[in-house]
């Protein structure tokens, strides 16, 4: 950026040939007295230099985190190694930590979330794209969304637990399957429920932003709504609602406290849809205050720090796909 | 402008209360045991009514209290478990084990009638160890003889997190069952071979409640409180025995070392309850670590002779079994002997 | 012939459209299951006393759950605090310096901090601030949610200045303003509705996290105004007694939780009034 100063001074000059002599010494006069002012206020530099402090502030913060996770969890990475990811024995009392049952528990829980959700996400991004762009309807299922991303997680937790875990029991046992109520199947649906909003919005926008020149083309050429639909816009769209699926997912990964209300708490891998699990994110929550003995501790903040990689690679991932749309456009 | 002077405002407002609140009043905090919580809560209730002194509780688990009192995050532990050799290393300072009361861990269940069941200790081993799997077993029938169990799948429910409560089941079901102490072993956190977890006594007595078919270990008090039924279980003189105040109380009537660090799994008393447990407050022996005021070392001090003092008449009406006169005996030593920077805090 | 072709045409046409409307009307149900759960079996809980009284001891009925609406206000004062100043600023600083490495790793940054999961940033607080203090506080509560309230404030703040057109700040530089009086007293208020929409959606994400608060506010039964002491929250409190097996406290969790649906549907409403109200237009 060119400094202001210089613009203004180079101005001056050429502007007097047009005007009298009382404009320009009132000019002059401002001039001077601003620049008077100026010499007295915030200097440039200094204010230049704390927007940098902020900027590199971020970047500190979040290299911290990383090393403050890599450092506590070094006793754990040095005793077991890459195997750690691989373990599926998770033994406080005899000290050996593997990470298996929770990463099992994770994806099996959040891809279950997501295929549930993308399920109503997909319908409502077209909807709210295609169908019904404005209008009252569109503003009230556009609010309904909204208020879903705004309820608190604990709530959603706490609903499941005294509204959804009762259903689920009957259902298992008319399924004639251990009347658990909680696991993985009652975890993945409010999980479902909580990331719809974030691939629904993100749908909706990559859709309605589809040129309606090329639209109005193909019903003219006499193609139904649909077939526009399938066959011209969801093919443009593909990667932006793509994007948004990533990033409801990176949302699912890390989500803690609705799944640890739900989820049954059981540090072994799930057998099935119905078993008690744990996730990466639920065995910190359930563990991190009583972990007794550097190892156990060390292991479930590694935990944490394999949560943090994959969340971060994911949401990285979603948000250069978006980006990548966003330069498309332009 | 005004924006900063808003700020500013709040932040006078915000240090303001700290430094006038920290001079004003002690407060102590706790953490740990959900076992004795029920009995604890009240206690610290009526302290606060008494004396002013606010003492804040968390009910997170033997094994949050002694890690956070190893962390001297808080100014003392609750716990069912007796320290490991490796948890008083990491402390590195000299931690006292102050007996507050006795307490039974029961066998409650979920079954429609609410029948009174026997257990003997190799079946409930095996229930726990995922071998028994049915209600209508065989040996469970064997010792029931009257009752007609249902043909279920049992839903075992055992401790999420870090107890004491699951220290002293699991101790019990080590001096009882081989077989259990190859698998599972003693501790405050196992690698449960089956079920669902739930987060301290409430939750598993939570799960247990709302689980038809399930089966799970609570204080005797989180029992009684959900009006759940509890079994009653054979103990080493081969009696079947139910929980109460004094079944508790007469397991705990046995030969006390000076540090109160004792187990009363398995008792030796005819009548006494096998599955019962003291609980302890930790604290550290010397309370000048870390530059914490004598002040609060005192009142620290008051409290702990409060508890085992007058503080123990609330334990009988929640079921626990209080201290018997040997062990007041014992424990006014151990509260004379915490020093502050080596003096004694109470002579 | 044709007219077969078409008219399956037709029919997929009209059956695909009854599917997305029937999917996506059938998504609203959990919201109003979960309202009217709330509604009904929170509103009969809350009344003055409630809001005003401590908690009780286990197995008394009774008591309510003002220290832990005190704790929540508390903890979102502190946060905003901590994130505002920083936030902003780092919002400035990525809109004005948009090109080059550094701006482009900061961004990143930005954009990884807003991903990690709560119950991270929880373990992070415990390990700077809990450790360091020696005790658990609000202060360690606040500052695990100002982490979490950075990265939607720098978010907003930046995209809200973007949307400024450079006219405005060339005819500032061109009145002989400072740069740095260009920003502050011309840009900054020309997008507050941006930046403060920014800082209430901080706000409300922040007022419903738990995780984070599970071992660094700790809770307390207590009445708390000392940021240095433990403290209890809305979501805290909640998720304590939803979790227990006491019926009382059961009840308790339903009133808490409409009080904090409530408060942060009520925010969020706010938030748009604010934005359409303030919002100054080019």
């Amino acid at each position: 950026m060119e400094k202001s100063t210089d613009h203004l001074s180079i101005e001056l000059p050429k502007l007097h040939i047009l005007m009298d002599r009382s404009t320009e010494d009132f000019l002059v006069r401002v001039h001077k007295r601003t620049m008077a002012g100026w010499k007295l206020g915030l200097s440039e530099s200094f204010f230049r230099k704390i927007l940098y402090v902020a900027g590199a502030f971020v970047l500190v913060i979040l290299t911290a985190i990383f090393m403050s996770l890599a450092i506590t969890a070094i006793p754990s990475i040095g005793h077991f190694g890459v195997s750690f990811l691989f373990g599926a024995t998770w033994d406080p009392v005899r000290n050996v930590f593997g990470a298996f049952p929770f990463v099992i528990g994770t994806l099996f829980v959040s891809l279950l979330a997501l295929a549930i959700s993308t399920l109503f996400s997909l319908p409502i991004s077209i909807f709210l794209g295609e169908y019904s762009r404005e209008g009252a309807i569109s503003t009230f299922i556009k609010s309904v969304i909204e208020l879903l991303a705004g309820i608190p997680s604990v709530i959603y937790g706490f609903c499941g637990l005294f509204l959804l875990v009762p259903m689920v029991r009957a259902l298992e046992i008319k399924l004639n399957v251990a009347p658990y109520g909680v696991g993985i199947f009652t975890s993945s649906l409010v999980l479902a429920v909580m990331i719809i909003p974030y691939s629904a919005s993100i749908g909706r926008e990559v859709i309605s932003l589809f040129p309606s020149d090329l639209k109005e083309a193909a019903f003219s050429l006499g193609a139904t709504r649909f077939e526009v639909i399938r066959k011209v816009i969801l093919p443009y769209a593909r990667s932006g609602i793509f994007a948004g699926i990533l990033l409801s997912l990176g949302r699912a990964l890390g989500e803690t406290m609705a799944v640890t209300m739900v989820i049954g708490n059981s540090n072994f891998i799930p057998k099935g849809i119905f078993s008690p699990a744990n996730t990466l994110a639920s065995v910190i929550a359930n563990e991190f205050t009583e972990a007794t003995g550097q190892l156990y501790l060390s292991s479930l903040i590694e935990l944490g720090l394999v949560l943090f990689m994959v969340t971060t690679v994911i949401n990285i991932l979603g948000k250069v796909i978006i980006h990548r749309m966003d330069m498309k456009e332009k | 402008m005004k924006y900063v002077l808003l700020l500013l405002l709040m932040l006078v407002a915000l240090i303001t209360a700290t430094v006038d609140g920290a001079a004003r009043e002690q407060e102590l905090i706790g953490a740990g045991a959900t076992f004795p919580y029920p009995l604890y809560s009240k206690m610290f209730d009526v302290y606060s009514k008494e004396y002013g002194v606010k003492i804040n509780y968390q009910a997170i688990g033997s094994g949050g209290g002694i890690r956070q009192l190893i962390n001297k995050t808080v100014d003392f532990g609750g716990s069912d478990a007796i320290m490991s050799e490796a948890d008083l290393k990491e402390a590195s300072a000299s931690i006292l084990h102050i007996p507050t009361c006795a307490g039974a861990v029961v066998i409650t269940y979920n079954l429609s009638g609410n029948p009174q069941l026997r257990f003997t200790p190799d079946v409930i081993a095996d229930i726990f160890l995922g071998k028994i799997v049915k209600w209508n077993d065989r040996r469970l029938s064997d010792i029931n003889p009257g009752l007609k169990l249902p043909d279920m799948n049992m839903t075992v429910v055992h401790r999420s997190d870090g107890s004491g409560t699951t220290f002293i089941f699991s101790d019990y079901l080590s001096k009882v069952s081989k077989d259990w102490k190859e698998k599972a072993g003693a501790g405050t956190s196992l690698n449960w071979p089956a079920g669902l977890g739930g987060k301290g006594n409430p939750g598993v007595a939570g799960l247990v409640k709302q689980t038809p078919g399930s089966i799970g270990y609570v204080e005797l008090i989180y029992a009684i409180q959900n009006k759940m039924p509890y079994g009653m279980v054979k103990n080493k003189k081969g009696n079947f025995v139910t929980a109460t105040l004094s079944s508790t109380s007469k397991a705990a009537d046995t030969n006390l070392p000076d540090d109160m660090k004792v187990s009363l799994t398995d008792t030796d008393a005819p009548e006494g309850y096998p599955i019962s447990g003291f609980t302890w407050i930790l604290v550290y022996k010397d309370q000048g670590y870390r530059d914490r005021p004598e002040e609060k070392a005192k009142e620290l001090v008051k409290l702990l002779w409060w508890i085992t003092h007058e503080g123990q008449k609330y334990t009988e009406p929640l079921e626990y079994a209080a201290l018997s006169k040997k062990a007041v005996e014992k424990t006014e030593k151990l509260i004379k002997s915490v020093t502050y920077k080596g003096n004694a805090i109470m002579k | 012939m044709k007219e077969l072709a078409i008219r399956r045409r037709i029919i997929a046409d009209k059956s695909f459209k009854a599917i997305v409307v029937l999917l996506s009307f059938a998504s609203i149900l959990p919201m109003f299951f979960i309202l009217f759960f709330i509604i009904t079996k929170g509103i009969s809980v809350v009344d003055w006393t409630f809001l005003t009284h401590l908690p009780k001891p286990v197995g008394e009925i009774g008591g309510g759950i003002s220290n832990a609406i005190v704790g929540t206000f508390m903890l979102i004062i502190i946060s905003t605090l901590f994130s505002v100043p920083v936030g902003v600023f780092a919002g400035i600083f990525l809109c004005e310096y948009r090109k080059g490495r550094f701006p482009y790793f900061v961004k990143l940054a930005v954009e990884t901090l807003q991903g990690i999961p709560s119950i991270v940033i929880g373990i992070i607080a415990y390990i700077w601030v809990v450790l360091t203090m020696g005790s658990f506080s609000g202060l360690s509560g606040g500052a695990s949610l100002a982490l979490m309230m950075l990265p939607v404030i720098i978010t907003a703040t930046e995209e809200t200045l973007k949307l400024i057109p450079d006219s405005l700040r060339e005819a500032s530089l061109a009145l002989g303003v400072s740069y740095p009086r260009t920003i502050l007293k011309v840009v900054i208020p020309a997008g507050l509705s941006g930046i403060l929409t920014g800082i209430l959606l901080g706000v409300g994400r922040v007022a419903g996290e738990t995780a984070p608060l599970l071992f660094t506010a700790f809770g307390s039964p207590f009445m708390n105004f000392n940021i240095l002491k433990p403290i209890n929250t809305l979501p805290l409190m909640i998720f304590n007694y939803a979790t227990s097996p006491y019926p009382e406290w059961h009840t308790l969790a339903w009133g808490a939780s409409f009080v904090l649906v409530v408060f942060v549907l009520g925010l969020n409403l706010f938030t748009k009034v604010v934005t359409r109200k303030w919002k100054v237009q080019f």
